[in-house]
């Protein structure tokens, strides 16, 4: 087994029992923790399997920002978790249901799985070999020239995703006052200033 | 390293109509930011920028094989059907800019949503890929999602917006999930690539789930019975001119995507398939037939209306011949027709204070408007399958595609039901023509009094199209066998 199987089983074991965590723990912002908790351990799988581009992205992306994200929203949102989990145990049995109904689809779907002898001896190497080619250089190649109209797509529809987000939430409001700093730059001491003749005695 | 290869000429005129739509959405968004009060200009250019788009179908060469890496293909199916969604889409705009509410002619988002929604149902039209498949219709679900949900005000349509995202995001996970089971078993995810590895020894189990997931994905789509439930709420709780497009170019994009994923990646597991939408088949016609009686609101009845048509068209799609997709394809445009006719006239059921929806409000049209009266009547006519309008032709297409495949039982309960889906469209006309008249509504608009006339032309007239139509579709089913 060696280094790398122990490691592989230590993360394995981690992410799944924080995942577990993430739908179990009372309050919601444990579940947010050990979701971080769960994408940190995602990271290290692809760290073993070599894909540290991959590995980092999952951090900076899901955990640095996502993951934070989601526990602003958790916490500014006054949500009552306790009130949300009151119909459980009234949609437990057909949710139970439906759950084993899938296992068992994927039990008889991957039971049937039989990998052709000689197979495993032929598992497709990458060209250019791995070791020429930087892991970013090899997404990179792949995402702009093959994948160029799924990311162009994808593109669009993270733009409807924000129209919508604009559309459905944003409210312009009267009567609020903003800056405007090219307003604050164009003033000069003509219009800043006011000089008033002040005669002795009076006061203003 | 990999030849960066750039994209050629030809692969670019494969996707000029979609290119059209995307950038002129996207310079469209900065007119509606930057230019004040900008929502009728941004109408006005989104539906030249549709009819533009329909031009330049015309135009492109068909056939020019994939494109992308095989990720969209533009064949004389997909052009037949891109032009209808078009269609659909331009006229769903000119209903909207026709429409008095405040929540569609004053945001300059709603035509730009809508075009965007038609470049996900063009992709997915074309697709020649799972990526595309599921890149194209989330494009698509997204916009619609947000359309559901634009009258952010009324708590109808948020809850309608709500429900909607929520089954469709299931329905998208389901359509992943097969998708990877697809993947897994084949190894490919270009429609030829499965195709080729479905020949020549029997389905995995595996593969089988995958199918029935990728079909109950679809379902949900084109809200056929049991994956139907959102359909009815959402229908009512939309802003009308939203629910006129919802009935109109999605379903048809999403039917043509069904008929596509069945004939070319599944186009050897018939036998699998068959079953599966015989029986969505005959619960759609079913239940659109029983549960639109009791419906007071006449977007509810479409809504049901909707489920059951979807029925009828997967009755043809169920035959699994070349015929049943010319059926399908015939049926498909003739719905549009009628759908928006219908909707044209909903939207224009309204009093000084306000719309109204309860079909109770129809009473007496036929005093108060004759005009609106006798296309509506006439409409209704067709929906039920009266002949000689189009309504029937379109039903007997399918009907005598599914007897060719020996689907008796299929067509046999397809009649029935159809007799008794007539009972509540019947009722309409009735209360158009005999009972004691309503209130009057407003007068018509010039744009609704429009898309009405063309409809209905186009359903008394049917016998006229009926031959060159016919003969369209032929071409376009052609593609798949």
């Amino acid at each position: 087994m060696g280094l790398p199987g122990v490691f592989f089983y230590l993360f394995s074991a981690v992410l799944l029992a924080s995942a577990l965590m993430v739908v179990a723990a009372r309050n919601p912002v444990h579940s947010v923790l050990f979701l971080i908790l769960a994408f940190v351990n995602a990271a290290a799988l692809f760290l073993l399997l070599g894909a540290e581009f991959l590995a980092l992205i999952l951090i900076v992306v899901y955990v640095g920002a996502v993951a934070v994200l989601f526990l602003f929203v958790v916490m500014m949102l006054d949500v009552d978790f306790a009130e949300l989990r009151q119909g459980f145990l009234h949609y437990l049995p057909t949710g139970a249901l439906i759950g084993i109904v899938i296992l068992c689809e994927v039990l008889i779907a991957v039971g049937g799985w039989a990998i052709a002898p000689g197979e495993l001896a032929s598992v497709p190497v990458p060209t250019p070999p791995a070791d020429a080619l930087s892991n970013t250089e090899a997404i990179g190649n792949l995402l702009y020239t093959r994948y160029l109209f799924y990311f162009q797509l994808a593109g669009l529809v993270l733009l409807v995703a924000m129209i919508g987000a604009i559309v459905l939430t944003l409210r312009h409001k009267e009567g609020v006052k903003r800056q405007s700093i090219a307003a604050q730059n164009a003033r000069t001491p003509a219009t800043a200033i006011e000089i008033k003749k002040v005669e002795p005695g009076r006061g203003i | 390293m990999n030849p960066i290869a750039a994209p050629t000429g030809d692969e670019l005129l494969t996707i000029l109509p979609e290119l059209l739509l995307a950038g002129g959405a996207l310079v469209l968004l900065l007119i509606g930011v930057f230019a004040k009060n900008s929502a009728r200009a941004v109408m006005m250019l989104s539906m030249l920028l549709v009819a533009a788009a329909i031009v330049v179908l015309f135009l492109v060469p068909v056939d020019s094989g994939p494109a992308f890496y095989g990720a969209v293909v533009l064949d004389p199916f997909a052009r037949f059907m891109k032009i209808a969604t078009l269609v659909a889409s331009l006229f769903a705009l000119i209903l909207s800019s026709g429409s008095r509410r405040k929540e569609v002619s004053e945001r300059f988002e709603y035509p730009i949503l809508i075009m965007l929604a038609t470049l996900g149902m063009m992709v997915m039209i074309s697709s020649h890929d799972i990526i595309a498949l599921y890149v194209g219709l989330e494009l698509q679900s997204l916009a619609l999602y947000v359309l559901a949900a634009i009258n952010r005000d009324s708590v109808r349509s948020t809850e309608a917006g709500i429900k909607y995202f929520v089954l469709g995001a299931l329905a998208s996970g389901m359509l992943l999930y097969g998708g990877s089971l697809v993947y897994g078993f084949t190894g490919q995810t270009s429609y030829e690539g499965i195709a080729a590895a479905m020949i020549g020894h029997d389905l995995e189990v595996g593969l089988i789930f995958g199918i029935v997931f990728i079909l109950v994905g679809l379902a949900f789509k084109v809200s056929a019975v049991p994956f139907h439930m959102w359909t009815p709420d959402v229908y009512q709780g939309s802003p009308t001119p939203v629910t006129a497009f919802f009935a109109a170019a999605p379903k048809l994009a999403a039917m043509a995507l069904l008929v596509r994923v069945v004939s070319e990646p599944f186009g050897a597991a018939v036998d699998q398939w068959q079953q599966v939408l015989v029986f969505l088949a005959i619960a759609s016609m079913v239940l659109g037939a029983f549960a639109a009686i009791g419906q007071n609101n006449i977007k509810r009845l479409m809504a049901y209306s909707a489920i059951g048509h979807v029925g009828y068209a997967l009755v043809g799609l169920s035959a699994g011949t070349e015929e049943g997709v010319r059926s399908v394809i015939v049926y498909l445009v003739v719905y549009l027709a009628m759908t928006l006719g219908s909707f044209a006239c909903i939207l224009s059921m309204r009093r000084a204070d306000g719309p109204v929806e309860n079909i109770s409000d129809l009473a007496g049209l036929s005093r108060t408007n004759p005009m609106m009266a006798f296309f509506f009547a006439a409409l209704m006519f067709s929906l039920a399958g009266i002949p000689p309008l189009a309504g029937f032709f379109a039903k007997f297409y399918v009907f005598s595609a599914a007897v060719q495949a020996e689907l008796y039982a299929l067509a046999v309960i397809g009649v029935v039901a159809s007799v008794v889906g007539a009972y509540y469209y019947l009722r309409i006309v009735k209360i158009m023509y005999f009972d004691e008249p309503a209130a009057a509504f407003e007068p018509m608009g010039g744009q609704l009094r429009g898309v009405l006339v063309l409809s209905g032309a186009f359903t008394l007239a049917f016998i006229l199209f009926a031959g060159p139509l016919n003969e369209l579709a032929s071409t376009a089913a052609g593609t798949f066998f």
